[in-house]
This record gives C-alpha cells, sequence and structure tokens, in this order.
C-alpha cells in the first residue's frame, strides 16, 4: 500500500508542477475576475447586488485563513490514521 | 447516446482551442440575480433535509462511523485549501466531496459540503452568502451525485475498486465545475449564442482549469481508500462499500 500511495502521490506533483514549467510566464494568480469579466461581456451592466460581509483584510490574513482550513483538516486525518494504524497493530497482537 | 458523444468530443476539442486565464473557483458573491439565487436555494433545501437525516441515522446505527463522517469532512476540508495550478495559467481547487459520496451516499455529502462552503464564504470571501445555494447545489449534491452513480456503474461494468473510486471522485469534481458554467450560462445567456454560447464562455473558464486538478483528486482519493482498506476493512463491508468476499 504505502508505495503504491507514493507512486499515487507522485502523480499529484507531476500534475501540479508541470504547469508551473510549461507556462513559465502565466500569472497563476487570482485573476478572480475572470468569470466576473465574462459577465460583464455578456450583460455589460451588471452590478453585484451583494458583496461579502467581511473579507480578508489582506492576502496574508487570507492565506493564513487558507492554511487554517488545511491544517483543521489535515489534523483530523493524521488523527485518523493514527488511530487506525494503532487499532490495527492492537488487535493483531493479541491473535 | 451514440449521437451525444461526436457531439461531446467535438465540443471537448473546441474548449481546448479557447486559452483563457482564469481563476477557476465558486461563483462569486452578489454574481447571481436574485432570483436564481432564491432558485438554487430552493432546489438544495431537501437534499440538505435528507442528508441531516441520514446522518443521524447512519451515527445512531454504526457509532464507529463517526470517525468516518470526520475523515470526509476533514478530506473536503484540505482539498478546497488546495489551490492548485493548472494548464490554463491559473489556479484552482479540487473539492474532495468524491471521498464521502463513495463511503456514505450523496446526501451526508451535501451537509459536509455545505458547511465548507459556509465557511468559505463568511471567512475568506470565496464564493459568497447570496451564490450559495447555487454552489451548494454544484459542489455538493451534483458532484456527489456523479461521483456515486459513476461508483456504482464502473463496479457493475467490473472495473478495479481503485479505479472506480479515481473515475468517480475524479468525474464528480469535473462535474462540479460544469454546472458551475451551466449555472452561470443560466443567469447570463449572451445575445449572440443564447445559454450555450454563454456556457462555452464559462466552461472554458471554469472547467478547463479543472481537468488536471480533477485527476489529481481522483488520485488522492485513491490514495486515502487504499489505507481505509488496509485498515479499516470491517467498517467499509458495514457500509456496504466493498463486497465481503473481497475483505
Amino acid at each position: 500500500m504505502f508505495k503504491k500511495n507514493l507512486l499515487l502521490l507522485i502523480g499529484v506533483i507531476i500534475l501540479a508542477i508541470l504547469p508551473l514549467l510549461f507556462l513559465q510566464d502565466a500569472e497563476f494568480g487570482g485573476a478572480d475576475g475572470e468569470a466576473e469579466e465574462a459577465i460583464t461581456e455578456i450583460v455589460t451592466h451588471y452590478e453585484p447586488w451583494f458583496s461579502a460581509i467581511w473579507e480578508p483584510p489582506s492576502g496574508e490574513i487570507e492565506s493564513l485563513l487558507f492554511v487554517l482550513q488545511g491544517v483543521i483538516g489535515a489534523l483530523i486525518i493524521g488523527y485518523f490514521i493514527g488511530f487506525m494504524r494503532g487499532k490495527h497493530t492492537k488487535d493483531h497482537a493479541k491473535h | 447516446m451514440k449521437q451525444l458523444l461526436p457531439k461531446l468530443a467535438y465540443f471537448g476539442i473546441i474548449l481546448l482551442f479557447i486559452p483563457k486565464q482564469a481563476h477557476a473557483m465558486h461563483i462569486m458573491e452578489g454574481f447571481l440575480p436574485i432570483g436564481w439565487a432564491i432558485f438554487w436555494f430552493a432546489l438544495c433545501l431537501p437534499f440538505l433535509m435528507k442528508g441531516f437525516k441520514v446522518i443521524r441515522v447512519i451515527v445512531k446505527e454504526n457509532p464507529e462511523s463517526k470517525l468516518l463522517l470526520a475523515l470526509s469532512g476533514a478530506f473536503t476540508f484540505v482539498l478546497s485549501a488546495l489551490k492548485i495550478p493548472s494548464v490554463t495559467g491559473s489556479c484552482s481547487h479540487p473539492t474532495g466531496v468524491g471521498l464521502g459520496s463513495i463511503l456514505f451516499g450523496p446526501f451526508v455529502m451535501s451537509v459536509l459540503g455545505s458547511i465548507v462552503l459556509l465557511f468559505q464564504s463568511i471567512l475568506l470571501a470565496h464564493g459568497g452568502l447570496t451564490t450559495l445555494g447555487a454552489n451548494i447545489f454544484s459542489m455538493a449534491i451534483v458532484g456527489p451525485f456523479i461521483a456515486v452513480g459513476v461508483f456504482k456503474l464502473a463496479t457493475q461494468w467490473g472495473l478495479s475498486f481503485s479505479i472506480a473510486v479515481f473515475l468517480a471522485a475524479m468525474l464528480g469534481d469535473f462535474g462540479t465545475y460544469v454546472m458551475t458554467s451551466v449555472q452561470l450560462a443560466l443567469a447570463f445567456p449572451s445575445e449572440v449564442g443564447g445559454i450555450l454560447g454563454s456556457f462555452q464562455k464559462f466552461a472554458s473558464i471554469f472547467a478547463l482549469t479543472q481537468i488536471p486538478l480533477a485527476i489529481s483528486e481522483g488520485l488522492l482519493t485513491v490514495m486515502i481508500m487504499n489505507f481505509l482498506q488496509k485498515y479499516n476493512m470491517k467498517e467499509l463491508v458495514q457500509l456496504r462499500i466493498l463486497k465481503a468476499k473481497e475483505s
């Protein structure tokens, strides 16, 4: 299982790196406006009728919150994996 | 069906020739006319109600599965936070709803996915509260249903467990963003090409960026499933995922 998963992980990493290698001058950014632009191309005077209640005051704060989101999830996954492995070893030690 | 395939292939090829820079994500706050916003909310409600019911039953019948529920939610949390570069020269993130859908069925993921979307719209200004209904429908309803459907079909066709999981997670992810494009096309039909013209425009932004990410999501979901298969056989069999003969 470990070897299989390592291969899969390498696949994921390669998929993420390839665009970076081949699209040297791309922005890879929050060109968040892209869909908005498309909308305003279609409906020239579309005004969003509601804006976010709260926005992260800066890119730094936003990345903090994204990291927190990832960390919370990763903590639970890590706990789960450890718990399962431990249980598994214990159960097998009895036999 | 036979006539549909060439059309789809043709459409896919057309998409490839419309390179665009985009930051694919959910529908932004305030960018759905109020009628559509209410429509998608209303459409989501029955799914969410059913989802809460199913979760209650699962937890009651099988308390051990609480951990697996937490894992499914956590997986979506992590994958939604990963902004990965894509072929369009921009970034997007996977959805992570495939795992929970395969384990617990689509309705459970409707609830868990909604929690993630709510978190992101309130704290990250990612997506939005007015567009929450539409985003729940695409990521937490359409995605999971596609994943479950694909998983069942693939299993029926006798494909291996890993391949079935991969296809389910990948197509569920991709389907989410196709749905997002459909929602935007319905709300903003273009004067020239109508709804279809708009759909091409939005799909070139959302769906194209998502292709490599959907593949990544498939691979990551298979990784977690491999682990579950090794250490968690009993529970998976209880959830009727794997046939007992495989354990």
